[in-house]
């Protein structure tokens, strides 16, 4: 029941299908590795999970522990444990980092009941360390001027913070170079555990190298087709997705 | 009485609420000469500020309203309808039962005390805030500062009064400068002594509510050479018992070396024209600043101005407007650059939710004999809706040599992706749209005093809770 469960899932955007069939689980305590060239959906079915009014499901269903993810609206599930640390993550100018993370937590507390503010930087600050972060972070508009790496540093930061049952990581590699790659991958295996279950979604195999996924799907033409433990991703390194394509139960054909 | 879904807004039904009739001191229905002469005797003005009031009635009759560049929905004032005298004690009396139910939730959660709650809601006429009042009186009045209202500024202080009153802005600056002018009631009169540095803001509201609500009242402040002052008019609750005219008039004079800061924050009834107008003259090395939020009304005109008439004279305007649906924020500034080396900044920032309007009109004005004078304005504008809408005026005159204006403006929307990345973190639309919009004020808020910056962003989460949804 703990886990995040997306079965037979369609998704369109704009009228054009993007995800056809796809079927997926992902249990609480382990670390799915998503992979897939450019264009197969997988940054799609990111969007579906969070909620973006975007993208139309035509079909399935997404149960997180059991319950139905598509019924709710995109803030309720994140307060529900959903995270989703964004490729592009938005610039909000004018609010710290810290203000935001505030504000964050606090959509989660009951109403008229007040964050305790002493805990709540103690636990940021805390957590800033452990991500080898600087205290002046936070005081610095969310993604307003950052650089790639800094971005999916304040991403982490985020996911650290929001202790979320699932987190979906969005191509959390792209535009990194290797420390800031070391950085992300550190951030996110020192949150790895039993109460944790992470997509991750990747168009390399690079990042599996840092962080080592419990299991490997591919993904190409909107569905999975291929999954297998982590040994998969270094062998679609070297025959590279026409293989991964090949080995589907039915044909499959990119758009 | 309807109220409006937004928590803030009341629809008061165009102010047509009932008046006990029959009372000793009020004006009736309407603009004449009479009523003139009534108000006059009422105050036991003396006959120069009854003759005053004749020449701000006939200048007013005179000028035409100001349609041609301004809004339209001006017209819909029916001047002929308005009471321009009401004395304590004659506001309309209701219980607490009958107040709204959204008016009360918007008081607890702007924190305003019990008490004061129902002074707002007109359940009292008054609250004691008399104390209050007469502490800062008498704190202040140690170092030799007047604070008083206008009519006891007159009575008792005639030389300084009468030196300054109506030289900053003449009767015929404008139409209702000139109304002002002929039915002016309530109000500050201030004077700091030279060398006097008020420590503490001198706050409008507690001296204010002690008496009652101006509509067109009218303040005056004097800060001597070398002296520094902070004035603060208005608060966050919603003034929903007000009548739908509001047209003051604020004069303020820092002599050599003198600073004054002058900080409005209100938040009106969506059926209230907000005409207001507030010049300072700056004199040498002297410094003027308004700080101006707006909020609510149907319609507000106000440009806070300075007049650098000294050399190295300073003048800055920090303002914020909101403009809700049905509303229309016409504000900015103006700088009129009258001596060498003067510097101005003007910041304006407006927010558009909804069919709300926010216009930016700005004058910078530097002439041709002037040396080294500097402008530098920046206006920034947010529109929440796509339906939202905001509108640049900057005129901007600078003859001669060795003078320097900057101009910057921008028009920003808060973006479906920005509201979808914050709503995938747990807030609700509403707490989005709230937080990015006191993201695009914030480093001017954090110009304002404390208590100031936390009541503005409350409102401005009352304000988008409204709007969503």
């Amino acid at each position: 029941m703990n886990e995040l469960n997306i079965e037979n899932l369609h998704i369109a955007v704009g009228g054009q299908e993007i995800v056809r069939g796809l079927t997926l689980r992902v249990p609480r305590g382990e670390v799915h590795a998503l992979m897939g060239p450019n264009g197969s959906g997988k940054s799609t079915l990111a969007k579906v999970l969070a909620g973006h009014p975007d993208y139309q499901v035509i079909a399935g269903k997404v149960l997180m522990d059991g319950e139905n993810l598509l019924e709710l609206e995109p803030d309720e599930r994140a307060r529900r444990g959903l995270f989703m640390a964004f490729q592009y993550p938005s610039e909000i100018p004018g609010v710290t980092i810290a203000n935001f993370l505030r504000a964050a937590l606090q959509s989660r507390v009951p109403e008229g009941e007040e964050l305790e503010a002493t805990d709540y930087y103690a636990k940021l600050y805390e957590k800033m360390e452990l991500l080898g972060m600087d205290r002046s972070f936070t005081s610095r508009a969310v993604n307003e001027g950052f650089s790639g790496g800094e971005k999916k540093r304040a991403e982490i930061l985020q996911l650290a913070m929001l202790e979320p049952k699932y987190a979906v990581l969005d191509e959390a590699d792209s535009g990194l170079d290797i420390d800031a790659l070391k950085t992300v991958a550190h951030g996110v295996n020192s949150l790895r555990g039993p109460d944790l279950g992470i997509l991750l979604i990747t168009h390399y195999q690079r990042l599996l190298n840092y962080i080592v996924p419990d299991h490997v799907h591919v993904m190409v033409g909107g569905r999975i087709v291929r999954s297998g433990r982590k040994e998969l991703a270094l062998e679609l390194e070297e025959r590279g997705y026409d293989w991964a394509r090949e080995g589907a139960v039915e044909p499959v054909y990119t758009r | 009485m309807k109220t409006d879904t937004s928590a803030v807004d009341i629809d008061r039904n165009k102010g047509d609420f009932f008046y006990p009739e029959a009372h000793v001191r009020d004006a009736g229905v309407g603009l004449s000469e009479q009523t003139v002469h009534y108000i006059a005797d009422v105050k036991e003005d003396p006959d120069w500020v009854r003759e005053y009031r004749l020449r701000g009635l006939k200048t007013f009759l005179e000028k035409p309203l100001p349609t041609h560049w301004a809004s339209k929905d001006l017209e819909a004032i029916d001047f002929g309808k308005i009471r321009y005298y009401l004395s304590p004690g004659t506001e309309p009396k209701r219980s607490w039962e009958e107040v709204p139910d959204d008016i009360k939730r918007t008081f607890e959660r702007l924190g305003i005390p019990e008490q004061e709650r129902k002074f707002l809601a007109g359940v009292e006429a008054q609250f004691d805030s008399e104390a209050v009042y007469s502490n800062i009186k008498k704190a202040v009045g140690e170092q030799g500062v007047i604070f008083v209202g206008s009519r006891e500024g007159l009575k008792n202080y005639p030389e300084i009064f009468r030196k300054w009153f109506g030289k900053v802005i003449p009767i015929a600056d404008n139409k209702f400068s000139a109304l002002n002018s002929a039915v002016f009631s309530g109000g500050s009169f201030i004077y700091v002594p030279p060398g006097v540095k008020v420590k503490h803001p001198l706050q409008a509201y507690f001296r204010i509510n002690a008496e009652n609500f101006g509509q067109f009242e009218r303040t005056l402040i004097i800060a001597d050479e070398g002296s520094e002052v902070t004035y603060m008019e208005g608060c966050t609750a919603p003034k929903f018992n007000t009548p739908t005219l509001h047209s003051a008039v604020v004069e303020l004079v820092a002599l050599k070396g003198a600073k004054i800061q002058y900080i409005t924050v209100q938040n009106w009834a969506s059926n209230v024209f907000n005409l207001v107008t507030k010049r300072g003259l700056a004199q040498e090395n002297a410094e003027v600043k308004w700080i101006d939020c707006n909020i609510g009304s149907r319609l507000t005109m106000k440009y806070p101005s300075v007049i650098m008439k000294g050399r190295k004279a300073r003048g800055e305007v920090l303002s914020i407007a909101l403009a809700n649906d049905g509303q229309h924020q016409d504000t900015g500034a103006k700088m009129i650059h009258a001596a060498d080396e003067t510097t101005s900044n003007i910041i304006s920032k407006s927010i558009s939710i909804g069919k709300g309007r926010a216009t930016y009109r700005g004058l910078v004005h530097v002439p041709k004999h002037l040396k080294h004078c500097k402008n530098n304005t920046e206006c920034d504008a947010l529109l929440i809706n796509s339906t939202s809408r905001t509108d640049t005026y900057p005129a901007i005159t600078v003859r001669g040599t060795g003078n320097a204006v900057q101009h910057e403006a921008s028009v920003s929307q808060v973006s479906a992706e920005q509201i979808f990345y914050m709503q995938q973190r747990g807030l609700s639309e509403a707490q989005a749209m709230s937080l990015s919009v006191n993201g695009f004020v914030n480093d001017l808020v954090r110009q304002f005093p404390m208590e100031y910056s936390v009541e503005l962003k409350r409102l401005i989460e009352l304000e988008m809770e409204g709007s969503v949804g």
